[in-house]
Order: structure tokens, then C-alpha cells, then sequence
């Protein structure tokens, strides 16, 4: 069992792997084989994996982690596994604790509703130009990646005109490809970017979210850059990710794209639905046991690695009965695409509205939406540690 | 049904608010839940239990 590596790659582009989906039929917990050599563990059971994610003893720790596939092994050897100041998506409780209460405030439901009108202007207004280009238009470049980038710049106060400047490192730093030097220099420029925005806003006071995080004075700047940079790139990647994949998989599955038209209230059934299913964080998360901890029947030994494999583990059909199928009528709450425990998703209740409003402002303006090329020719995200569609070309 | 709510270990995901908005809030200075009902009526009650069970923090519990 210890020949047991992670791969990306699929055999059909809306399933997980098929070696995976067996493996969850076999049981929760496997030995895999790390890119480091080091013999950890694969968690493919939904139980299990929420189990893991919930557990202190389980830690997100850099210094302690091992890499599932070879992507920046070089790399994360040279840096040492240095967690920059303000990360803290790579700290544990209690240092993680103090960063997310000074943001989550600012992500509540409340909060977020209140900016779905300015949400859906930035969708009708994607929507405008779409129609207004030529056909096929790429979905991805004209509607996927600016609603999300648009709002979060709005959010955090980063100028859009800047996007150039983190839009092509942001996918340099999802690459499983890029070369470790490139990742550093992308990482670097974004931080310079954003550092010297902190310094302008402390001059010049904006009223956005960065604005406010200075004015509370708890942070340092160099933690400002890091929380900022969370925020920018976390709030691309995702949602973007799932506007794209999502439509992709409506579009090829014309039984559930008519019942959402038809029904427009299923959508936020829909959307928790698109979630589960296309589970967009294909490799990781990624775990290190503190100690000894013992997971359905099996002991994780301190200091081994415990990578969860979401996409198989939101299929268990412990947990979600004919899983494999989507279904846009199923309650899919429960899902693990936005994490569990102390590091699930800040931006969630953003996600989910963008995605709402999005899709609904999609199906109403272009009703004949639909693919200009074979699906099979559709470039899938194998190689970027999120999931999706590179480019989407459809007409109408 | 009595719901308890832990502030200390709450981490603000907010997905008890979004589940049952009549019982639950969020506090507009650290997300943290603001519970709004403690002891919400019957027909509240599977739509409560949801809740408690999808927060991620194990910061809810009902007796």
C-alpha cells in the first residue's frame, strides 16, 4: 500500500480519480507516499476527513509538513518552511485565533448580503460587455475571474487597474508547474505591491476593509501584508474556480441546467450542490499530527502526515447518498469544500453570493448559453493546485 | 431546547446564521455568534440541531 502517491490527473473532468474512489471503498484511511519520501496517510472517508479537520491535535503548521506531490518540494526546502508574518492560514490555535476575530467581523452573513446589489451590478455589468463582444466569448476572461477579482479588490481597497499586477503571479503561485524561483518572485512582488498600498492607505485613508484593519492599529505592516495577501489571492482563485467549472458543469448536464432554470429558488440548493460536487481543492488539505491520535481504528503516529482528499470524501455515500451524480435538488450542506474546523473559509458567506448572484444573472441574460467547442476540448486545471477550467469558449 | 454557545471557541464562519437567522447572529466586532433565541420554539428545533452540527468550531451545543 505504500506505492500509494497523489495525482491529479482524471479520467472524465467533473470525477475525482478513479484509484481514489476506489480507495473510499475500501476504507477511510490509507498509507501514501509523500513527495519527500516521507510514508504518511490518505484520508478518502467524508467521517474521517471532517474528523481531521476539526482535531487540534492535527496541526496546519508548515515547519510540519510534508509535500503530497513533488510541486515546490525544492523550494519548500530551501525556505525553511517560513511562515511570513500575518499568514495565518499556516498557524495554529491560539496565534491563528487572534487574526481570524480581527477579520471575521468584517465576513459575517450580514455583512455580506449587504453587498449582494454591488455584486450583481459587477455580474449584469461583465454580462453587458460579454453580450456586446464577439462570440464565442472565453467565460472565464470575461465573467469567472473579474467578478470575484472585482469584488474582493473592492472589499480589501486594492485598485482594480493593478490587477496586471497580481492576476499573472496569482496563477504563477497555483502552478504545480512553476518553478520554485518563479513562485518566490511572484510571492515577492504581490507582498511589495500590497506593502506599498498599506503605506499609501495609512497616508491616505480609504473606506475599505485594509483601511480599517490599519486604523484598529493591531496589526504590524508587514501582517498587514500578509492578511492582505491571504484576502487578494484566496478571494481570486476560488470563487473564480467555481464560476467557470461551475457553468461547465451545468452546461454539459442539461437535465439539471433546465431544473434550475425552471426552479430559480433551487439556486441556493444549487450552489451548495456545484460545491460538493466539483470540490475544487483537489490535493490537500494537508494535516501533521501533534501526537499519537487515534482515527476510526487506526493510530496516526505524531509527526505523520494526513493529506484529506476532499473531492472523494464529499462523494461518501455515507454522507451523501448517489454522490457521484449531481443533483441540484439534494441538501449538500455539510460539505468539506470549504474546510472544517478553526480554518474553515473566511470568504464563504462572500463565495456563496457571488456564486449565487452570478449564476442566476448567467442563466436569466443568455438563455442559450451553451458550449462552442466539444467539452472533451474544454482545458482542464490538472495542473493548479485549484481546480477548474482554464479557458471556457461559449456562444448564445 | 436550550442552545449554549461558546464565544471563546467560536471562529465566526457564520454558518449557524445563515442555517437559522431567527436563532443565531454574528457579533459585528469579531463575527463571533450572537444567540437571539436561547430557548427557540419546537418547530425551530431540526433546523437548530443543522446548525449546530455544520458549525465548525464546536462552539454550539443543545440539551
Amino acid at each position: 500500500m505504500s506505492d500509494l502517491t497523489l495525482t491529479t490527473e482524471r479520467e472524465r473532468p467533473l470525477d475525482p480519480p478513479d484509484k481514489f474512489t476506489e480507495l473510499r471503498e475500501r476504507g477511510p484511511l490509507h498509507r501514501m507516499r509523500y513527495a519527500d519520501g516521507h510514508l504518511g496517510w490518505l484520508v478518502t472517508g467524508y467521517a474521517a476527513a471532517r474528523a481531521v479537520l476539526a482535531d487540534p491535535r492535527f496541526s496546519n503548521r508548515p515547519e510540519l509538513a510534508h509535500p503530497p506531490i513533488p510541486a515546490r518540494l525544492e523550494l519548500l526546502k530551501e525556505q525553511q518552511f517560513q511562515v511570513p508574518p500575518g499568514f495565518f492560514l499556516r498557524m495554529d490555535a491560539p496565534e491563528h485565533t487572534r487574526y481570524r476575530k480581527l477579520l471575521a467581523g468584517q465576513f459575517t452573513v450580514r455583512r455580506m448580503n449587504q453587498l449582494e446589489p454591488r455584486i450583481a451590478e459587477i455580474a449584469e455589468a461583465c454580462l453587458d460587455r460579454m453580450e456586446a463582444g464577439e462570440r464565442p466569448a472565453d467565460l472565464v476572461e470575461e465573467f469567472a475571474l473579474p467578478i470575484p477579482s472585482l469584488v474582493i479588490c473592492e472589499l480589501l481597497g486594492v485598485p482594480y487597474d493593478d490587477r496586471e499586477r497580481f492576476q499573472a503571479d496569482s496563477k504563477v503561485l497555483f502552478g504545480l508547474e512553476s518553478e520554485g524561483a518563479d513562485v518566490v518572485a511572484a510571492m515577492t512582488r504581490i507582498s511589495t505591491f500590497l506593502y506599498g498600498l498599506i503605506q499609501h492607505k495609512r497616508a491616505e485613508p480609504g473606506d475599505d476593509l485594509l483601511t480599517g484593519l490599519i486604523e484598529g492599529g493591531e496589526l504590524t505592516d508587514e501582517e498587514l501584508t500578509g492578511v492582505a495577501f491571504l484576502l487578494l489571492v484566496a478571494g481570486h482563485e476560488t470563487t473564480a474556480n467555481m464560476l467557470g467549472l461551475g457553468t461547465y458543469a451545468l452546461l454539459t448536464d442539461p437535465g439539471q441546467l433546465a431544473a434550475l432554470r425552471d426552479d430559480p429558488s433551487l439556486m441556493d440548493d444549487a450552489v451548495e450542490e456545484l460545491l460538493r460536487h466539483l470540490t475544487i481543492i483537489h490535493l490537500g488539505p494537508v494535516r501533521a499530527a501533534l501526537e499519537d491520535v487515534e482515527l476510526e481504528g487506526t493510530v496516526i503516529a505524531k509527526g505523520e502526515a494526513v493529506t484529506l482528499h476532499l473531492p472523494v470524501a464529499n462523494r461518501d455515500p455515507a454522507r451523501f447518498p448517489g454522490g457521484d451524480r449531481l443533483d441540484v435538488t439534494r441538501p449538500a450542506s455539510g460539505h468539506l469544500t470549504f474546510g472544517h474546523g478553526i480554518h474553515q473559509c473566511l470568504g464563504q458567506q462572500l463565495a456563496r453570493i457571488e456564486m449565487r448572484v452570478g449564476y442566476a444573472a448567467l442563466l436569466r441574460r443568455l438563455p442559450g448559453l451553451r458550449l462552442a467547442v466539444p467539452p472533451e476540448e474544454v482545458p482542464m486545471r490538472t495542473d493548479m493546485s485549484i481546480y477548474g477550467v482554464h479557458r471556457l469558449p461559449v456562444t448564445w | 431546547m436550550k442552545i449554549e454557545a461558546d464565544t471563546t471557541v467560536c471562529i465566526g464562519a457564520g454558518m449557524c446564521a445563515l442555517t437559522v437567522p431567527k436563532v443565531f447572529d454574528q457579533s459585528e466586532e469579531d463575527g463571533t455568534v450572537v444567540l437571539l433565541d436561547p430557548s427557540p420554539p419546537a418547530e425551530l428545533e431540526g433546523a437548530v440541531r443543522r446548525a449546530v452540527n455544520l458549525c465548525p468550531s464546536g462552539a454550539l451545543s443543545v440539551s
